[in-house]
């Protein structure tokens, strides 16, 4: 466990440097990911250690936004003025977004599924 | 309370651990009360810890700082969290790569769905501006979002209050609008909730099934990356509207 998260920590430190040196938009962790994926991919897929971790750490990713959440006790006053448009707009935004995403997805499989055939 | 338990409590509170524990302690509750409710995705176990951890500031009043002074361990996570999504996406690399045209289009839509509707109805409904900036990245993951809002001129904190809100949201009801548009396809679902509702989506999504949180963790990464590169370009379009 202790080698597989020095692994991830070493991807996401690798991200955060170059992300840092030139200027790029992406956050590091996110430079880290794909840092990593390539690696897999390179050396033909993770070891069992890393993948253990990995999945330990992603069967409790909802936990990890846990205390970003608490955070709001500190915007009580602004949500108390502005409750109403923040409210409609994470509601129809996310609504809008899935069904979006899963149709357009949807609709290009599918068209490019009778292509084939 | 007795003075010396009034003693106990001011040390405690100084220290980090109690921060720390109550976070494990709240998620693991509402975990456990998400299992008895079936996993039921309305009895969200972030939203459930959330509401555990406000109360429990508000009954001690325990100022936020001095929470996230301990919390801070597990917001940490997030990062080699975020390292560790590759290796899902690694497990369906060839659905990915044959795949790759679609997604693409899919994810513009989805992203530019997100962004746009977001911020067009916060302004339609009145919203400050600062909160309209906070707002446009909220479908990204938290540290991808915090660092958009910074450079919009949105609140990082406030941003990362609707990026849970956000996620919670569409954990909780991805899969009734999924079923009422009858899309089937675990990677289709995935992919859509991963887009909109980003990690806590994904978590989501690895409950129904493998295929379905690999492309999740797909879309949250791509998503993450794409918002952060055209956000300021589309703000820049908005502002002169």
């Amino acid at each position: 466990m202790l080698a597989a998260l020095t692994i991830l920590l070493l991807f996401q430190l690798l991200g955060e440097i170059l992300v840092q040196w030139l200027g790029l938009p992406v956050p590091g962790p996110v430079l880290g990911m794909i840092f990593l994926f390539l690696a897999l991919a390179w050396r033909g897929g993770p070891s069992e250690e890393l993948r253990q971790t990995s999945n330990t750490l992603l069967q409790h990713l909802s936990l990890l936004f846990v205390p970003a959440g608490a955070g709001i006790t500190v915007h009580f006053a602004r949500l108390g003025d502005e409750w109403l448009p923040i409210l409609l707009s994470v509601l129809v935004s996310t609504v809008l977004t899935i069904a979006v995403t899963s149709l357009v997805l949807r609709f290009l499989l599918r068209h490019r599924k009778t292509e084939e055939a | 309370m007795t003075p010396r338990l009034a003693e106990i409590w001011v040390y405690l509170a100084a220290t980090p651990l109690l921060g720390l524990t109550l976070t494990l302690v709240a998620y693991q509750a509402a975990h456990w009360l998400y299992r008895r409710a079936g996993m039921n995705p309305w009895a969200n176990p972030v939203a459930i810890a959330v509401a555990i951890i406000i109360f429990l500031l508000w009954l001690t009043n325990t100022p936020y700082r001095r929470y996230f002074e301990g919390a801070q361990f597990v917001h940490f996570l997030l990062g080699p969290a975020t390292v560790a999504l590759a290796l899902p996406l690694y497990a369906q690399m060839q659905r990915l790569l044959r795949m790759a045209g679609p997604l693409s289009l899919a994810l513009l839509a989805g992203s530019l769905t997100a962004v746009g509707s977001a911020m067009a109805t916060g302004a339609l409904f009145g919203a400050s501006s600062a909160t309209i900036m906070s707002l446009a990245p909220k479908s990204v993951t938290t540290p991808i979002a915090m660092g958009i809002a910074e450079k919009i001129g949105g609140l990082p904190s406030l941003t990362a209050v609707l990026v849970v809100t956000t996620g919670i949201l569409g954990a909780v009801m991805g899969r009734s609008i999924l079923n009422l548009l009858r899309v089937e396809d675990p990677a289709v679902r995935g992919f859509a909730t991963g887009v909109a509702a980003h990690g806590i989506g994904t978590a989501r999504a690895f409950q129904e099934s493998e295929v379905a949180g690999a492309f999740s963790a797909l879309a949250m990464g791509l998503n993450g990356v794409l918002t952060a590169v055209l956000l300021p370009y589309l703000v820049h379009l908005f502002s002169r509207l």
